[in-house]
């Protein structure tokens, strides 16, 4: 027992970062080795900038044979206006795959760390906006003639992705950001009738499998110089471009479905 | 010094900004600001990107009037690699601040000082 006692006393001691000398010293020269780095580096990268070709112009590393290559032939060989949309979604829709598995993989890991049993689940929902009116009228009547608007605004993104600026991921953050106001102003009772947990399940299961699937559909007929059978259709019509328009439709529902669950899980801690 | 730091003024604002994140990174205590410096460092990494893609009097790669020449459009490639750092920077901070939620019900503090001194105090 006084054993104990003296060890407390002296690691109350050890870490009295008021007191302790030590630990001041060491503050002090965190502080001003930090700032001393950091000046260090500004002028490092800002020297390095000064050496780098000027901007705006042609004449540089990055401009190559590579997107010119995606300028000339991107309309013509994936069919959509958008050259942006064109390469990331199938030149490069490998890539975009894994972005979209980037963030399934985060709302899991969330859903890991923030996941609740029962009782705390019970309490965190009593507890649910403690200090704030419940069903504020004024933000359920904006949000009444908001939601819709927003959410189409949306759907409008995602359908012209091929044909605009736009595509899955943006639109995708804006039916989001819609079924987050949406939530906000009429509470869980009435998004869970049609977003729970097994929504958010299917949804991005089907969207991630039939990426997958279309993609290496292409991959096995388009990389072979085969003959591919999807009709690449006129640019500039809303059902063109191929694969792009039902690519970039998975990815914004992935999006909308990850933006929507991150709130919900850092709210109450699931759905 | 180099000749060229006035006609890269974008890339020298993204350099500043990086190191003000990564000051902010290195010198606040408080792990939501710790979040905050990191999110600044990943903006000045968005801007560094797009001033590479920019080129001077050309429009966005968007084809008008089946215009396909690559002398009419800006280089669309850093445009798509800033979307990838927009995706993985929104699922980093998700979970970073997951894990800050965690801390927080743990120790009851948000300062990383208060919580390495509990954890030497309960001798791990």
């Amino acid at each position: 027992m006084r054993h104990e006692k003296e060890r407390d006393a002296i690691l109350d001691k050890v870490y009295d970062s008021q007191r302790n000398v030590e630990m001041k010293i060491f503050r002090k020269l965190y502080h001003v080795t930090s700032i001393v780095f950091c000046l260090f580096l500004i002028a490092l990268l800002l020297v390095t900038i000064s050496w780098l070709p000027a901007s705006g112009t042609v004449e540089r590393p990055v401009n190559n044979e590579v997107s010119s290559r995606y300028i000339e032939k991107g309309l013509e060989e994936t069919g959509a206006i958008n050259i942006v949309a064109g390469m990331i979604l199938d030149y490069r829709a490998f890539d975009t795959l894994g972005e979209s598995h980037v963030l399934f993989v985060a709302t899991i890991t969330v859903l890991v760390l923030l996941r609740l049993n029962k009782t705390e689940k019970h309490e965190v929902e009593i507890n649910d906006r403690q200090f704030e009116p419940k069903n504020d009228t004024i933000l359920q009547f904006v949000a009444t003639f908001l939601v819709p608007i927003i959410i189409i605004f949306g759907i409008y993104i995602i359908l012209n992705g091929h044909l605009g600026p736009g595509g899955g991921f943006s639109g995708g953050a804006v039916i989001g950001a819609g079924l987050v106001l949406y939530l906000n102003a009429f509470g869980f009772a009435k998004t869970e009738r049609f977003f729970t947990e097994k929504t958010y399940k299917g949804v991005c299961f089907f969207s991630l499998s039939f990426y997958c699937l279309a993609k290496s559909y292409s991959f096995y007929t388009g990389a072979n110089h085969l003959h591919s059978v999807i009709p690449k259709g006129t640019p500039g019509a809303i059902l063109s471009s191929g694969l792009i328009l039902p690519l970039n439709i998975a990815v914004g529902l992935v999006v909308a479905c990850t933006i929507y669950a991150f709130y919900a899980m850092f709210r109450k801690g699931g759905f | 010094m180099g000749p060229n730091l006035l006609a890269n003024y974008g890339e020298a604002v993204s350099a500043v900004l990086f190191c003000i994140g990564f000051t902010n990174l290195l010198l606040q205590n408080n792990l939501i600001k710790k979040i905050i410096g990191l999110n600044i460092m990943d903006s000045a990494i968005y801007l560094f990107l797009a001033e590479k893609g920019y080129i001077a009097g050309r429009v966005a790669p968007i084809v008008v009037d089946g215009v396909t020449s690559a002398e009419s459009y800006i280089n669309p490639i850093p445009s798509g690699l800033v979307l990838t750092g927009i995706v993985v920077s929104v699922s980093v901070t998700a979970l970073m601040l997951s894990l800050t939620i965690r801390l927080y019900t743990r120790y009851h503090t948000l300062d990383l000082d208060e919580i390495s001194t509990l954890l030497k105090k309960e001798g791990r």
